[in-house]
């Protein structure tokens, strides 16, 4: 049944068909722009004298390719869904936040502090946990809810001052590390006192990826929710078309940016959590792994929309999971990958102006009907 | 190309196959006694330093029958190197994991050697505790401030001023270890000769790098040497301010044609040979195995145009009595640099103590804190 035989005959049905188209639209051009910057890195990889098919072939077998690599593609990808809706949320409110990093590390610092009293007192993991991911949560969620705040309330650009506050986030965790925090026996590495393995945080059952993931999950179908289905994400997004339409109509622009700021420093500081809860058992400088700045390139590639993070962050953690047996086999740099990334980034960027302009995904003569 | 279209077809083939299944595709794990040595680093392969120094050595490992190398840069500290490590592992067939930054230890190499207790996991620090950590984990680490200390002596005597700059890290014991080792190293030739420290905070962070050589060349040093994990940035910076340099982790000469005396270098290959030929033979390397010149584990650098002849002769002397063992580091009474006695008898060069140590010497500008 053609777009057009449907809208004359079931109008109900009209809606929904120029909604499948585009729903069509939004999946193909992403994805065309992931087969257009595969095609040039391939293009890039023949250029340097390397085979491109022995390196898709590699991408699929370290990424996809066995049970193994696939829970190691999904375990990379648990912290990339939580950055990546750190950006996504305050994007939806017209934010270019871009501080998750130091909400991540300020979180991971904040969860595994408030552990030390509570491991040496022996109180039982089934409370620790949840303090120490309310913690971080609580920690990241201000620590962005700041930059919000000051974009509303002095006008700050958000995009510096979150930059900025990142550095000041890691400066305050290695403050308190390498000083009153620091667990004396961690003398080459300064931390904080180990969680210890009672207190860590375990795999989901049967696989080797941390609870993180399935947080990571439960969190994007959520804010999914939150965005897409609440008076409060249509208020949010309405700010985010056009914030002084938004004011007019009497909506409190300044509290819906402070909140979806608060939101997304909330995801970055649980990532922070789980980090240090399911993976270092311990504050220091690894919490420094550059996450919330993947989480960017995550929550770009997805368009900002909270269910389309969690397969790019799958597809960033399988291109990690890849780059090693890729630089093992293949002898090439660690780099390479970074080309890739880089690659699919401007290629995407490029792509946001092809919206509307295919004729195929257009509803038949939608202009005087819809 | 033709094993990886194979290997990709038989992986799809399997679906969610064992992970010993996708190992065997690609015919790398060999006979029981081949060696599959798998490395991760911390920093590129080639940053003239710490990762250099790696690599160089499995570098030579790779012309020898029987051994397989693969090779990861870049790693962080995160739960990355457990997957690489496994990734190695489970793909590659790999029966011998060296792990090559001070935090990957705990708590990935110690999981992961739990998991895989039929692999061997080294580690490049002195970590591991034979009371709590798997048998199949180990560790190894030359003391590497016995190569500084010739550094010292050699820039003790091709120092003008006398006075040498030091571009360090974090004030950690290693660390703090190798200051005070070229401070002994140029007074066994000067008694006058001062180090002036600065402190990064940072294993590596060109900028400041850069700009502590500029300062320590402004206030007078004519000899430059560092701890920092790529030691590229103030070799290059001491070069291009025309003052001389000693070298750290890897070989410097290049950097520095005119200026470079010689350099405190890693001889990595000792140690991964022997562990390579331990698991050829179906033995069980060493877990914990520690040296320095004694037993083959360091070397200094070739010297260069920098180093004057009587600083040759009396590196070289040094060489030969810490080879010998017969040159204590750490004897007599010494002070720090704040008036406290730390030193008041003659120490083993691997004397447990100067792990400890958190002092800078009586002649050493700088602080810890």
């Amino acid at each position: 049944m053609t777009a057009e035989t449907a809208d004359a005959i079931l109008p109900a049905k009209r809606s929904s068909s120029v909604r499948v188209l585009k729903l069509a639209e939004t999946v193909a051009i992403p994805v065309g722009a992931v087969v257009v910057s595969a095609l040039l890195f391939s293009v890039f990889l023949l250029i340097i004298g390397k085979d491109p098919l022995q390196f898709w072939s590699l991408m699929w077998t370290g990424g996809f390719g066995s049970s193994f690599s696939i829970q190691n593609s999904l375990q990379r990808a648990a912290p990339l869904i939580l950055t990546g809706l750190a950006f996504a949320i305050p994007a939806r409110i017209g934010l270019t936040m871009i501080g998750g990093e130091g909400a991540l590390v300020l979180g991971g610092f904040a969860a595994a502090a408030i552990a030390i009293p509570l491991v040496s007192n022996v109180v039982p993991p089934i409370v620790t946990l949840p303090l120490m991911a309310a913690a971080g949560m609580l920690a990241g969620g201000l620590w962005i809810g700041l930059v919000g705040w000051l974009r509303h309330y002095r006008g700050v650009n958000e995009t510096i001052s979150s930059l900025l506050l990142s550095y000041i986030a890691i400066a305050i965790m290695n403050f308190f590390v390498e000083g009153a925090l620091r667990d004396p026996a961690s003398a080459n590495k300064p931390s904080t006192l180990p969680i210890g393995d009672t207190y860590r945080i375990g795999s989901i059952p049967g696989t080797d990826v941390h609870w993180g993931f399935a947080a990571g999950i439960v969190l994007a179908i959520a804010l999914w929710v939150l965005m897409s289905r609440t008076t409060f994400g249509f208020a949010a997004r309405m700010t985010g078309g056009n914030a002084r339409a938004a004011k007019a109509q009497g909506l409190p622009v300044g509290w819906l940016m402070v909140i979806c700021c608060i939101i997304a420093g909330a995801c970055a500081g649980l990532a922070g959590f789980f980090e240090v809860a399911a993976i270092h058992g311990q504050a220091n400088a690894s919490l420094v792994a550059g996450y919330g700045f993947t989480g960017i390139l995550v929550a770009f590639l997805a368009r900002q929309n909270p269910l389309a993070v969690v397969p790019v962050a799958i597809l960033f953690g399988a291109i990690a999971a890849a780059g090693g047996v890729i630089q093992r086999r293949m002898g090439l740099p660690d780099a390479t990958v970074l080309v890739l990334q880089g690659m699919l980034f401007v290629v995407l960027l490029v792509s946001e102006t092809f919206y509307g302009r295919f004729k195929f995904f257009q509803p038949a003569s939608s202009g005087d009907r819809v | 190309m033709s094993f990886v279209n194979l290997s990709r077809r038989t992986l799809l083939k399997a679906g969610a196959a064992s992970l010993a299944a996708s190992a065997l595709p690609f015919g790398i794990a060999r006979a029981q006694t081949a060696v599959v040595l798998g490395i991760v680093y911390v920093g590129p392969k080639d940053d003239f330093g710490w990762n250099q120094a790696h690599a160089v050595s499995v570098e030579t490992l790779k012309a020898l029958p029987g051994i397989t190398v693969v090779e990861e840069e870049n790693v962080p500290e995160t739960d990355a190197v457990a997957k690489s490590m496994e990734s190695m592992i489970n793909l590659d067939g790999a029966n011998l994991i060296l792990a090559t930054s001070f935090g990957y230890y705990n708590p990935f190499v110690v999981d992961i050697a739990k998991k895989y207790p039929d692999v061997t996991f080294r580690h490049a620090a002195p970590l591991w505790n034979k009371d709590t950590d798997p048998a199949n984990a180990g560790s190894y680490f030359p003391y590497l401030n016995q190569a500084h200390y010739v550094d010292g002596v050699a820039a003790g005597l091709s120092s003008p001023s006398g006075k040498i700059g030091f571009v360090a890290a974090k004030p950690i014991p290693s660390v703090l270890s190798n200051i005070n080792s070229v401070l002994l190293g140029a007074r066994s030739v000067n008694p006058n000769a001062v180090v002036q420290v600065i402190f990064t905070g940072e294993w590596s962070l060109p900028v400041r790098e850069a700009e502590a050589t500029n300062a320590l060349v402004d206030a007078g040093c004519d000899v430059i040497t560092c701890h920092v994990d790529s030691p590229k940035v103030v070799i290059q910076t001491a070069e291009g301010r025309g003052v001389k340099t000693a070298g750290h982790n890897a070989s410097q000469a290049p950097l520095a044609p005119n200026g470079f005396i010689t350099g405190a270098e890693y001889k990595w290959e000792t140690i991964y040979k022997a562990y390579a030929d331990a698991i050829a033979a179906g033995e069980t390397p060493p877990n914990f195995l520690v040296g320095g010149y004694h037993n083959d584990m360091l070397r200094n650098t070739a010297y260069g145009a920098g180093a004057t002849p009587e600083a040759i002769a009396a590196a070289d002397a040094a060489i030969a009595e810490l080879k010998a063992g017969t040159l204590k580091i750490y004897k007599g009474t010494l002070k720090d640099n704040a008036g406290n006695v730390v030193v008041d008898k003659e120490y083993d060069n691997y004397d447990p103590y100067l792990d400890g140590m958190n002092w800078l010497l009586e002649g050493v500008q700088g602080s810890i804190t």
